[in-house]
Formats: C-alpha cells, sequence, structure tokens
C-alpha cells in the first residue's frame, strides 16, 4: 500500500484517498470554439510515462481537499522536494 | 528440445512486430498464414511470453454487450475453437463454461440484456437462477443473507480457460516454422523516421531493424513506445494483480466471475486456484501493486466460496494493462505512417490473442483497417464513436 504524504495531514494510507489521474489538465477556456480533435485531446489523451508523474489525489477519508504530487511510475515513490504544488 | 530458432535480427523485414507476448506472435503467425507475409520479425524486451501473456488469469470468453465487440470476441473464440489443431499445439484449451454472478437488480438487469444482446448476434449465453447456479457450481454461496447475494447468472458454455504459456509457445513454433524470426531480449528504444515522419524501422538494443511496417503490440508499455514518436494516446497503465493458491484437487469445474465483488477464478489443470482482482487505482509500471486488493478481493471470494478458506495462498503477482477509456482496444492504423497499433486491451486481453492477431495480421498486409478492426480504430476518440464494455469487461477500469 502507497503511504500519501498530503500536504495538510501528513503521510496517510493509500486507502484513504481517491486518485484522480493526470495533473494540471485544465478545462477548456472556450469549450464551444473547440475541434474535435481538441476535445479528444482534452477528454481522452493523457500522457503515460513511466517515470515521474503528476498527478491529481483526493483525501476522500480525510481533509477531503484535493492535491498534486509527483510520483515515479517505475517505482511508485514519490518524488520531489517534499513541497507538493497544492491544485 | 527448443521450440523456435533463437534468430539473430536481420538488417531489413517487411514487418517489426513490438512485443512478443500472445498477441504480436498471434499477429506474426497471421501474416505468414494468411497473407504469405514472411519477412517478418518479432522483437520481444525480455524473454517470450513474459509480460501479461503469463501474468493474465487465462480466462475465454466473447459474452459482449456491442455487436462490435461480438464480432471480434466471438471470431476469437471460434479460432480458439480449432486453434489446437491450426497450431499443431497442446494449449490446455478448455470450453468448461464462464459465469458471469448478478448481486443486485441492476447487475440482473444489465445481463439480462447482455445475454438478448448476446443471442442476437449469435453468441452462446444463457440466463441461470441462483438454484441453477448452485447446481452448475455447487461450491457457489448462494445464501440470501450475504453481503453481495447471488440473484442469478450468465453463462456461456463455450467459454473456458488455456494454459498462457502453451499459447505464447504454440504462437511462436508456429510462426518460426513459417520462417518469422523471433528475436528476444531487444528492447525498441527509437524509431527510424523516414520522409514525411514515415517509421521505417527500429532501434533496438540488439542493433536497427529496417522494416516496411512497424506494429506496436506492447500492452502496458505502448504508451511509452508511441511517446518516442510523439503520439500520445488515450491510454493509462495501471497494475493488475492476479494469485494462485497450492494445488488441490479438482474443486471448481468452472470459470466464474463476479463484477461487483472483483472476483474471477477457475482451477487450473494443475490444481491451483487461479483468481484476479481489480486494478490498483494509481498508473504504475511496477508489475506489483498495493496489498489490500489482495486482501479486498479474498474476502469476496471467501464470502462466495466458503470451502476456499482452507485454500493456502501460493503467490501473488500483477501485471501493467493498458487501460482505454471505454474498455475496448485500439487496433488499426495510426497518424504516422508505416506505424500500426494493437493495444488498450486492458483487463481482458488474452481472450482475443488469436482475434487481435488475426485483424492486426489483415490490417497490416492490406494498409488499412480489417472489417472487424475498423470501429476499433484510434479514431474514436475523435468521432466520439466509443464502444463502452465497462459493463462486460468484467474487471473495473
Amino acid at each position: 500500500m502507497l503511504l500519501v504524504p498530503c500536504p495538510w495531514c501528513g503521510p496517510r494510507d493509500e486507502v484513504e484517498f481517491a486518485y484522480g489521474g493526470q495533473a494540471g489538465i485544465a478545462y477548456p477556456a472556450d469549450p464551444d470554439a473547440l475541434s474535435d480533435e481538441a476535445w479528444a485531446d482534452y477528454l481522452f489523451m493523457r500522457d503515460n510515462p513511466k517515470g515521474p508523474f503528476a498527478e491529481r489525489w483526493c483525501h476522500t477519508s480525510g481533509c477531503r481537499r484535493w492535491f498534486d504530487l509527483v510520483r515515479d511510475t517505475a517505482t511508485s515513490v514519490f518524488v520531489g522536494d517534499g513541497t507538493p504544488e497544492v491544485g | 528440445m527448443r521450440y523456435w530458432r533463437s534468430a539473430e535480427p536481420k538488417r531489413s523485414y517487411d514487418v517489426v512486430v513490438v512485443g512478443g507476448g500472445g498477441h504480436g506472435l498471434a499477429t506474426a503467425y497471421y501474416l505468414a498464414r494468411n497473407h504469405d507475409v514472411t519477412s517478418v520479425c518479432v522483437v520481444e524486451k525480455g524473454w517470450l511470453g513474459g509480460g501479461n501473456t503469463a501474468r493474465n488469469t487465462t480466462i475465454i470468453r466473447s459474452n459482449y454487450l456491442w455487436d462490435e465487440s461480438a464480432a471480434i470476441y466471438e471470431h476469437s473464440l471460434k479460432l480458439w475453437e480449432s486453434l489446437e489443431e491450426d497450431l499443431g499445439f497442446d494449449l490446455k484449451f478448455s470450453q468448461r463454461g464462464v459465469l458471469n454472478l448478478a448481486h443486485d437488480q441492476g447487475d440482473v438487469r444489465s445481463s439480462l440484456r447482455r445475454v438478448n444482446a448476446n443471442l442476437l448476434n449469435d453468441v452462446d449465453a444463457e440466463w441461470l437462477t441462483p438454484a441453477e447456479v448452485a447446481a452448475f457450481c455447487p461450491i457457489v454461496n448462494v445464501a440470501p443473507d450475504v453481503r453481495y447475494p447471488v440473484l442469478g447468472a450468465t453463462l456461456q458454455r463455450r467459454g473456458g480457460i488455456a494454459r498462457h504459456d502453451r499459447v505464447a509457445w504454440g504462437f511462436a513454433t508456429a510462426a518460426d516454422r513459417l520462417g518469422i524470426d523471433i528475436v528476444e531480449h531487444a528492447e525498441v528504444t527509437g524509431f527510424v523516421r523516414g520522409p514525411g515522419g514515415r517509421v521505417q524501422g527500429v532501434e533496438t538494443t540488439r542493433g536497427t531493424i529496417a522494416a516496411g511496417s512497424v506494429a506496436l503490440v506492447a500492452a502496458g508499455h505502448t504508451s511509452v513506445l508511441a511517446s518516442m514518436v510523439g503520439l500520445r494516446l488515450p491510454l493509462q497503465s495501471h497494475p493488475l494483480q492476479a494469485l494462485v493458491s497450492v494445488l488441490l484437487e479438482p474443486v471448481l469445474g468452472c470459470v466464474v466471475m463476479s463484477n461487483a465483488v472483483h472476483v474471477y477464478v477457475s482451477q487450473a489443470d494443475k490444481g491451483e486456484l487461479v483468481m484476479g482482482a481489480g486494478i490498483d487505482p494509481y498508473n504504475a509500471y511496477t508489475q506489483r501493486g498495493s496489498f489490500h486488493v489482495i486482501e479486498h478481493q479474498l474476502a469476496s471470494a471467501l464470502e462466495l466460496f466458503p470451502v476456499f478458506t482452507h485454500a493456502k495462498l501460493l503467490r501473488t503477482w500483477g501485471g501493467i494493462v493498458d487501460v482505454c477509456p471505454d474498455a475496448s482496444p485500439i487496433i488499426g492504423t495510426t497518424p504516422i505512417d508505416g506505424l500500426y497499433l494493437n493495444c488498450g486491451w486492458g483487463t481482458g486481453g488474452f481472450k482475443a490473442t488469436p482475434g487481435s492477431g488475426w485483424v492486426l495480421a489483415e490490417t497490416i498486409a492490406k494498409g488499412e483497417p480489417a472489417e472487424l478492426a475498423a470501429p476499433f480504430a484510434l479514431e474514436r476518440f475523435t468521432s466520439g464513436a466509443l464502444i463502452d464494455e465497462h459493463g462486460a469487461a468484467a474487471v473495473a477500469h
């Protein structure tokens, strides 16, 4: 089980969290102007690296806040300077 | 004895298939068998059939909901039914029947809908009442007072299991016999690009190999390869865990699956119970997952099969599955000339091994999507014509 470093509650068991996938996927600024290709990109296309991956977590059974972390998907070890970017 | 030659890579082939699992080997075999394309090389970064082919729970069935899926999975099941004869190889293929349990009224309704859809597509399907479930598989607990009572089940009698390693070995042996080179321990590190960005070969740890066409059939690592040519895919790679018990006397004569509680189990011919769990929620390439997923799976399994409390766990492992948003695969051409894809089979690709290879071989040989593959093109994510099989996939994505 992963030990997820919640920026507000500290390291907690993975079962307390919901996973939110890739971080930084912004809702389109002007959805009406989006082409089909751009919609496909927004809705379905995602980075899937073997290595560092910025991702979203929600501490559903704790503080219930969303935040971003970077984790190495080749090892499942959280990386970075310990001050995760708060999204 | 050796089943296939340990080939040295030549400088050039008509087709290079990246990935020496069941799907890649089947693709190579059917290129030669059906289309007389024998200048084919399968490159595999590890050993043959050592990825998901050797890590799955070997369940074979074709009871999917939509017409497009029924067509390709049923084509695959029909191939399974004559595959041992075709390959000249014992695959331990056993059509012992697959039960998909329903635990609430929503399950019951979607199961009945799927039975009817299957029958319309000439896919064998039956609905069993709880008493009929108990008669077909006596060790299933059909008591009404459990957390997830069994309210019925679908049964596909032609479904079953096969020995996964032997499927890889069988396709490799038959492909080798037709002159195809199988190159193990050759990891693809880049692609050779030509005019207009066309893919003209692969760079590997065993040298550069030129190719007229390159097919990526690398399951959970397909995104990693595609990123080398700047191709972004709607795939996320997750660990999917499975486990086996110690060897037992015959106790379970069919395959039992349950969407709701993430149990799918059969008893292999050697005697071990083979069980699978749901995917771990996070992206990872670790080939192992979190133990609480196994714990959750076993808790459900013990309620469904009280007799399993006597069984000892032998080992657990994980494979890396390439999960697609609509729980259907991606097969076909790409925006990059010379590059083909066969990926996104997620948690359920083993059953499709022969059918998947058949349609990808046809697609490569013709240079355009095979009829059975066309609905599964990458373009569906732009057109919106998704093939949502989350219900029939039976393992939550």
